[in-house]
C-alpha cells in the first residue's frame, strides 16, 4: 500500500467506508502492467464484502470510455483516464548501461544497475498511483460511484477483454472524434445566456492553456535534476577508481578523495535524486493532473455547449414546423427534451465546476506546502552532510 | 605538523622521530623497503615497510607510515593576480591585455607591491623561455594556458556578449593559475625571465610562440617515447622506482581525464537546468495570472519569484563547478603531460650516455685493430678522439644521475602541492554546495507561509 505522502494530487478521496478502494499490488510483465485492485465495501449491491480482481491498462481505459459515451453522465466532469505506464525512460537507461557494461568497472556497473532498479520503481509507484487515483475519484462521486460498469469493473473476476472489444464496436469512439473539435465550438460561440458558465469557458480555455505550457517546463526541469543526478554517479564512480589508484600515494590525498566521493555518491546522489522525484511528484504530475481534469472540466463545458446547441436548433424545427402546420407536436416534444437536457446539464454542471475549482484549490495547496517542506528538508540535510565534510577535511 | 607514531610489536619497538631519520632495531626483518633520504628539511621521507615476523604468534603486517613536514616557515610568500582585462587596438590585430599584479616579501624583488601589463603571447613566450632552460634537466615546468582561435577571433571582431565575456574571463583566471603555479616552484621563481615579466614594464614582444605549448610538449614526449623503444632499459632498484611512478602517472592521467570529462558533463546539465528553470518560472507567473482564485494566484507568482532566484543559484553554481572543479582539472590534465615529458627527458639523457659509451668502446676498438698497424697518425687521432669521447660518457653519466635526482625531488614536490591543490579545491567546492543549500532553505522557508495561506 503507497504510503499517504505519495498520493498527491487529489484529496479527501477514499474516506467513505462504504466503498473503499486501492492497487495494493502491482505486476510488471515485459510491457504489461497487472493491476490488482482490491475493494472493500458495505453496499448491497456488491456480491461480497471484500474482493480483488487484476486488471489491465486498457481496462481502465475501457471504464472511462463507457463513462464519457454515457448520456446520463453529460453533466459530469468525468475523472481523467489515467496515462499508459511508461517505462521507455529506465528502459532506455537499461540499453544504455548493457551498451556501456564492457568499458565500465565492476563497482561502476554495480552502482548504476542499482540507480536503474530505483527508476523502475518510481516509474512503477507513479503509474500504481495514478491509476489508484482514477478508481478513487469514482468511488467518492455520489453519481459514478453508482455506475454499473464500474462495479463490474470491480468486481468481476473474468477477464475484461471481450466485454472491451464489445464496446469498442458498439461506440466506435464517435464521441472520442467529436471532443477533438471542442474548443472550435466553445469558441465559435453558441451564445451563452449564463454567466457562470460564459465565466468558466473563459477561465477554462485560458487555464488550460497555461497548464499546460507550466507542466511541460516543469518536465524538463525534473528532467534536468535527474542528470545531474546521473552524473554525480558517474562522478562518484570516477572518484572510486581514482582514490584506488592514489594509494601509492603517500599523502592524504587518499582520505580526502575517499571522504569526496563517499560524499558525493551518498549524500548529493541520493539527496539530489530525492529532491528530483519529490519535485517530480509534488509538481509536476500535480501540474499534469490537473492539466488533464481540466480537460475534463472542458468536455463538460463542450457536452453543454451541443445540447444549446441542439436546444436552438429544435426551436427553429418547432418555428418551422408550426409555419407548416406539419408534426408541430412532435417538434414540441423534441424541444420539450432539448430544454429538459439543456436544464439538467447546466445545473449538474454548474455543481461539478463549483466542485472542482475547490478542489483543485486544496489540492495545489497541500502539494505546494509539502513541496516547499521537502525543499527545505532536503536541503538542511545536504548542509549538514556537506559541513560534516568540510570539517573533516579541513581538520586534516 | 608532525606525525609521531610508537609502533610496539612482540619484543621491538621502533620510534620515528622528527626530522625524518628512522631507527630500526636490528632483529627487525625487512623484507621490502624503499626508502628516500630526506633531502632536507623540506622533504618528506616515505617509507614503506613490510614486516616479517619470525614469531609464529604475529601475523605478517605490512604497514604504512606517513611523516609530514613542518607547516609553516615557508618562506615563499608571493601573491599573483591577474585582471582587468582590457581589449587594445582594433580589428583582427587587437588585443587583450591583462593587469598582472605581484604582492610579495620575497627578497628577489625589488619593490612589495607592484604590477605590470601583459598580454597573451607574453604568456606564452615566457612558458616557452623556461620549458627550454628546465624541462631537459627534468624540472617539471608548468604549461601555458591553450591557445584558442575561435575564442580570441570572436574578441577581436568585436563580439560584446556572453560567451566572449565567459572566454575572457576563463583566460584570466587560466593566467593567474598559471602564474601561481609558476612562482610557487622553488626554482623557477629565481629565474630572471621570470623576475623580469612580472617586474619589467616593458617586455621584448614573444615570437614563435608556436614551440612549447602542450601540443609541443606533446610532441616531444612522442619523440622521446620512440627512443625509449629502441632500447633496453636496465633494471636496478633506482629504475623500479621511476617505472613504477611513470605508471602511476600514466594511470593518474586517464582517471583525471576521464573525471573531467563527467565535470564537464555536470556543468552543461547544471546550466541547462539554469534554463529550464527559469523557464519554468515565466510559465508559474503566467498561471498565476490566469488563476482566478485569489490566494493560490498569489501563492503561483511567489512560486515563480523563488524560482527565478533559485535559477540564479544554479547559475552560480555552474560557475562554480567549473572553476572550481573542471578547470582544476583540466589543468592537472596538462600538468601531468608536462611530468611524462620530464620522465623522458631522463630515458633521452640515459640514451645520449649509452651512445656515448657504445661510440668510446668502437673507438677502442678500433685503437687495438691499429696498435697493429703502422699508422702513427691516425693512432693519435683515435686517443685523442677516445679521450674526448671518455669526458663525454662521464658527462652523460653525470647528466643523468642529476637529472635522475632532479625528477625525484620534482616528483615528490609536484604530488605535495597536487595534495594540498585538490583539498584546497575540493573545500572551496564543498563550500559552494553549502551556500547554494542556505540559499534555498532561505528561499523555500521564505514560501511557505504563502502556499500556507492558501484557503
Amino acid at each position: 500500500m503507497l504510503p499517504e505522502k505519495l498520493r498527491s494530487v487529489s484529496v479527501d478521496l477514499n474516506n467513505d467506508a462504504s466503498l473503499l478502494i486501492d492497487i495494493p499490488d502491482a505486476l510488471c510483465e515485459r510491457d504489461k502492467v497487472k493491476f490488482t485492485v482490491h475493494t472493500k465495501t458495505t453496499l448491497s449491491s456488491f456480491q461480497k464484502p471484500e474482493f480483488s480482481v487484476p486488471r489491465q491498462h486498457e481496462d481502465f481505459i475501457w471504464l472511462h470510455d463507457t463513462l464519457v459515451e454515457t448520456e446520463d453522465y453529460a453533466g459530469l466532469i468525468i475523472p481523467p483516464a489515467p496515462p499508459k505506464p511508461d517505462f521507455e525512460s529506465p528502459r532506455e537507461k537499461m540499453h544504455k548501461l548493457g551498451e556501456g557494461e564492457a568499458t565500465m568497472t565492476k563497482e561502476e556497473y554495480t552502482k548504476m544497475k542499482q540507480e536503474l532498479e530505483a527508476e523502475y520503481l518510481a516509474v512503477f509507484k507513479k503509474t500504481v498511483q495514478v491509476h489508484e487515483v482514477f478508481l478513487q475519484r469514482l468511488s467518492s462521486h455520489p453519481v459514478l460511484s453508482k455506475d454499473r460498469n464500474f462495479q463490474i469493473f470491480l468486481e468481476y473476476d473474468q477477464d475484461l477483454s471481450v466485454r472491451r472489444k464489445n464496446a469498442k464496436e458498439m461506440f466506435g469512439g464517435f464521441f472520442k472524434n467529436m471532443v477533438k473539435s471542442a474548443d472550435e465550438v466553445l469558441i465559435a460561440g453558441v451564445k451563452e445566456v449564463d454567466d457562470f458558465f460564459e465565466q468558466e469557458k473563459t477561465f477554462l480555455l485560458d487555464y488550460f492553456s497555461k497548464i499546460k505550457e507550466a507542466t511541460a517546463k516543469a518536465e524538463k526541469m525534473t528532467r534536468s535534476h535527474k542528470n545531474i543526478a546521473d552524473d554525480y554517479i558517474r562522478l562518484s564512480a570516477t572518484l572510486n577508481s581514482l582514490s584506488a589508484e592514489e594509494s601509492t600515494n603517500y599523502y592524504i590525498i587518499k582520505f580526502c578523495l575517499k571522504l569526496f566521493q563517499n560524499f558525493l555518491r551518498v549524500c548529493l546522489k541520493k539527496v539530489e535524486g530525492r529532491v528530483a522525484s519529490d519535485e517530480e511528484l509534488k509538481l509536476t504530475e500535480l501540474l499534469r493532473y490537473y492539466m488533464r481534469d481540466i480537460q475534463a472540466a472542458k468536455d463538460l463545458l463542450y457536452r453543454r455547449a451541443r445540447a444549446l446547441a441542439d436546444y436552438e436548433n429544435s426551436n427553429k424545427a418547432l418555428d418551422k414546423a408550426r409555419l407548416k402546420g406539419k408534426d408541430v407536436s412532435q417538434a414540441e416534444e423534441h424541444q420539450k427534451r432539448c430544454l429538459q437536457k439543456f436544464d439538467t446539464l447546466s445545473e449538474s454542471g454548474k455543481k461539478e465546476l463549483t466542485n472542482f475549482k475547490a478542489r483543485r484549490v486544496v489540492a495545489f495547496r497541500k502539494n505546494l506546502v509539502e513541496m516547499a517542506e521537502l525543499e527545505v528538508k532536503h536541503a538542511k540535510n545536504n548542509m549538514t552532510l556537506l559541513q560534516g565534510c568540510i570539517e573533516l577535511l579541513s581538520g586534516n | 605538523g608532525f606525525y609521531r607514531q610508537t609502533l610496539h610489536t612482540n619484543k621491538t619497538s621502533i620510534k620515528f622521530l622528527n626530522k625524518g631519520k628512522l631507527l630500526l632495531p636490528l632483529d627487525f626483518y625487512c623484507e621490502t623497503s624503499l626508502c628516500f633520504q630526506a633531502l632536507d628539511n623540506r622533504n618528506v621521507m616515505f617509507v614503506h615497510l613490510s614486516a616479517f615476523y619470525s614469531y609464529r604468534s604475529l601475523p605478517f603486517c605490512r604497514f604504512f607510515l606517513q611523516i609530514e613536514e613542518e607547516e609553516g616557515g615557508d618562506s615563499f610568500d608571493i601573491h599573483i593576480s591577474v585582471s582587468d582585462p582590457e581589449k587594445v587596438g582594433d580589428g583582427m590585430n587587437a588585443y587583450m591585455a591583462y593587469k598582472v599584479t605581484t604582492k610579495t616579501s620575497v627578497a628577489l624583488f625589488r619593490q612589495r607591491d607592484f604590477s605590470v601589463k601583459r598580454r597573451f603571447s607574453d604568456f606564452l613566450g615566457l612558458h616557452s623561455k623556461l620549458a627550454s632552460k628546465y624541462l631537459h634537466i627534468g624540472y617539471i615546468v608548468p604549461p601555458a594556458p591553450e591557445k584558442s582561435i575561435v575564442g580570441m577571433t570572436k574578441v577581436k571582431v568585436g563580439k560584446e556578449d556572453q560567451s566572449s565575456n565567459e572566454f575572457v574571463e576563463r583566460r584570466r583566471s587560466a593566467l593567474e593559475r598559471y602564474l601561481m603555479r609558476t612562482v610557487k616552484h622553488p626554482i623557477l621563481l629565481k629565474d630572471p625571465d621570470v623576475l623580469q615579466f612580472l617586474e619589467s614594464s616593458e617586455l621584448p614582444r614573444a615570437v614563435n610562440t608556436q614551440a612549447l605549448s602542450s601540443a609541443g610538449i606533446l610532441r616531444m614526449v612522442n619523440k622521446a617515447a620512440e627512443a625509449v623503444n629502441k632500447m633496453t632499459i636496465k633494471m636496478n632498484e633506482s629504475d623500479a622506482w621511476f617505472e613504477e611512478k611513470q605508471q602511476h602517472f600514466e594511470n593518474l592521467d586517464a582517471q583525471l581525464r576521464k573525471l573531467h570529462a563527467s565535470v564537464e558533463c555536470l556543468v552543461c546539465h547544471r546550466k541547462e537546468l539554469s534554463v529550464n528553470t527559469a523557464q519554468f518560472a515565466k510559465s508559474a507567473a503566467m498561471l498565476g495570472n490566469s488563476e482566478d482564485h485569489t490566494a493560490l494566484s498569489r501563492a503561483l507568482s511567489q512560486l515563480a519569484e523563488v524560482e527565478e532566484k533559485i535559477d540564479q543559484l544554479h547559475q552560480d553554481q555552474a560557475n562554480a563547478d567549473f572553476y572550481l572543479f573542471s578547470e582544476l582539472l583540466g589543468d592537472y590534465v596538462r600538468l601531468i603531460s608536462a611530468v611524462k615529458g620530464v620522465f623522458d627527458q631522463r630515458m633521452k639523457t640515459w640514451q645520449k650516455w649509452q651512445d656515448s659509451q657504445m661510440l668510446l668502446q668502437k673507438k677502442r676498438e678500433a685503437e687495438a685493430k691499429l696498435q697493429f698497424t703502422n699508422k702513427p697518425d691516425k693512432l693519435q687521432q683515435t686517443k685523442d678522439e677516445i679521450k674526448e669521447l671518455e669526458g663525454r660518457v662521464q658527462q652523460g653519466e653525470r647528466d643523468f644521475e642529476q637529472i635522475s635526482k632532479t625528477i625525484r625531488k620534482e616528483v615528490s614536490r609536484f604530488e605535495k602541492d597536487r595534495v594540498k591543490d585538490f583539498k584546497m579545491s575540493i573545500v572551496k567546492y564543498l563550500e559552494s554546495l553549502v551556500q547554494t543549500q542556505q540559499q534555498l532553505i532561505k528561499y523555500w522557508e521564505a514560501f511557505l507561509p504563502e502556499a500556507k495561506a492558501i484557503s
